[in-house]
């Protein structure tokens, strides 16, 4: 099960942006193979093309040249009705601004996607309960977004992209608005989900607390891979990276 | 198992369901409700448009006391302020649907993300405003009707309101109702097409 070692593979990713007269090279030939229940974070500063890589990889916006590969099927042969399934049961959303629907309650939110994936409703609200446990807010099923502190927020977030077993989970910079402590706790949400339910986290982010828990780094500048990280060698230079922020 | 078409590594992904518009249905009413203060201006866009309409159309209904050229020159004189009582009509109602659906793009683009066909999104928004449309497009008529109607009454006017007054008045409901409808579902659905056709990241990048 060689080819099934890696459940996202990029090829040569170029993305331009038109700004006026100039073109902006957001992705300039990206490289990535992530492996199959790993936890993997793509840093870099802002503008660096890591969310066009996120988008990319997500199949929420098409790439000018070069191929994403989901689970060895190039994402540019699906048509429309192909890649609503691969969003729907393949892969998690989770955002900066959690985009909740603010006319449905957190298991409404949670329930949407089964309802897209066909279950009954019966079976869909038994999901959605199932999955807002999971993330510790069974007590909050019948709350409007706007009734729930940010973190509580992205925790449905969570919920709802775990609710059809995804195999991936995409993260936009989850953690972006939160406060301090509640950011860790979702970070920490996040690496427990990986390790319990084994799903693949590839999470685009600034936030250095997130590389305490990834399982590789991938640093993008200016569209492409300055360098990947593994494990080992982040336990190492976590001192450093922590100094190089400092500047 | 065919796998000559397409090369074994790609496999044959699975398509996704199109489903039963009961539940678009269910998502459009919830979404109507929760938003009812902003619903109820979108409707009142189509509703006063309408009730200019209708108030124009419903004077044609009394008797015209001029005779000759001057009822020819009334006559044309109505149905100039009829067709520009459409368009002002029209281009209010175009307003509040663009901007019904160009608030939400942020949400289209979320749904989109959970598996949402571009389909079942467009049949949201034709719920939407076809029920914003139909309410507002009756209310509007009658208010349209009872500005005419009343001061014409106290102006010693109750003997024209003869049983044929009555028969036009609802010929006139039927059509105000129908030509208000029509315009906002003709300005909805292009507006709500291009939108679920936005790549995801497109819809999900708008700042409203």
């Amino acid at each position: 099960m060689a080819a099934n070692e890696y459940v996202v593979r990029t090829k040569g990713l170029v993305k331009e942006f038109r700004m006026g007269e100039e073109s902006v090279r957001a992705l300039n030939g990206v490289d990535l193979d992530i492996k199959r229940g790993e936890y993997l974070s793509i840093m870099g500063p802002s503008g660096s093309g890591k969310s066009t890589l996120f988008n990319a990889i997500g199949g929420l916006d098409k790439p000018d040249s070069g191929s994403v590969f989901i689970n060895d099927v190039d994402m540019a042969q699906l048509d429309a009705r192909e890649l609503a399934y691969l969003r729907c049961h393949t892969i998690g959303y989770i955002f900066q601004t959690f985009n909740l629907l603010p006319s449905m309650t957190a298991l409404e939110n949670v329930t949407l996607p089964t309802v897209f994936a066909g279950l009954t409703t019966d079976d869909g609200i038994e999901r959605g309960i199932e999955v807002l446990n999971l993330v510790g807010l069974g007590h909050r099923l019948h709350h409007r977004p706007t009734q729930l502190s940010g973190g509580q927020q992205q925790r449905v977030a969570i919920a709802r992209a775990l609710a059809n077993n995804p195999s991936i989970v995409l993260a936009d910079e989850p953690t972006g608005n939160l406060d301090l402590k509640t950011g860790e706790e979702i970070i920490a949400l996040l690496r427990e989900l990986n390790k319990k339910q084994g799903v693949t986290i590839i999470s685009a982010t600034h936030d250095y607390k997130m590389v305490d828990v990834s399982d590789r780094v991938v640093w993008i500048r200016d569209g492409k891979i300055a360098k990947i990280e593994e494990r080992a060698d982040i336990e190492l230079a976590v001192g450093a990276i922590k100094d190089e922020s400092a500047h | 198992m065919s796998t000559h078409t397409v090369p074994a590594s790609v496999g044959t992904p699975e398509q996704q369901i199109t489903l039963p518009f009961s539940k678009a249905w269910e998502i459009s009413m919830k979404s109507i409700k929760i938003r009812l203060g902003r619903s109820l201006i979108t409707a009142s866009g189509i509703m006063l448009g309408i009730a200019f309409f209708s108030s124009v159309r419903t004077v044609v209904l009394f008797p015209i006391t001029q005779t000759g050229a001057a009822a020819e020159a009334a006559r044309s004189r109505h149905s100039f302020l009829a067709i520009m009582a459409l368009l002002v009509c029209f281009v209010g109602i175009m307003n509040s649907m663009l901007m019904s659906v160009t608030e939400r793009f942020r949400e289209i683009g979320t749904m989109k993300c959970l598996g949402a066909l571009d389909q079942f999104i467009v049949t949201l928004f034709i719920i939407e405003a076809g029920i914003m449309g139909l309410l507002g497009s009756m209310i509007g008529w009658f208010f349209g009707w009872l500005i005419m109607v009343i001061p014409h009454l106290f102006g010693g006017g109750a003997r024209d309101l003869t049983s044929a007054f009555f028969g036009g008045s609802a010929v006139q409901a039927v059509q105000s109702v129908l030509i208000g409808l029509f315009i906002t579902l003709i300005a909805c659905i292009p507006t709500a097409r291009s939108a679920a056709k936005m790549p995801p990241a497109a819809a999900l990048r708008s700042e409203i």
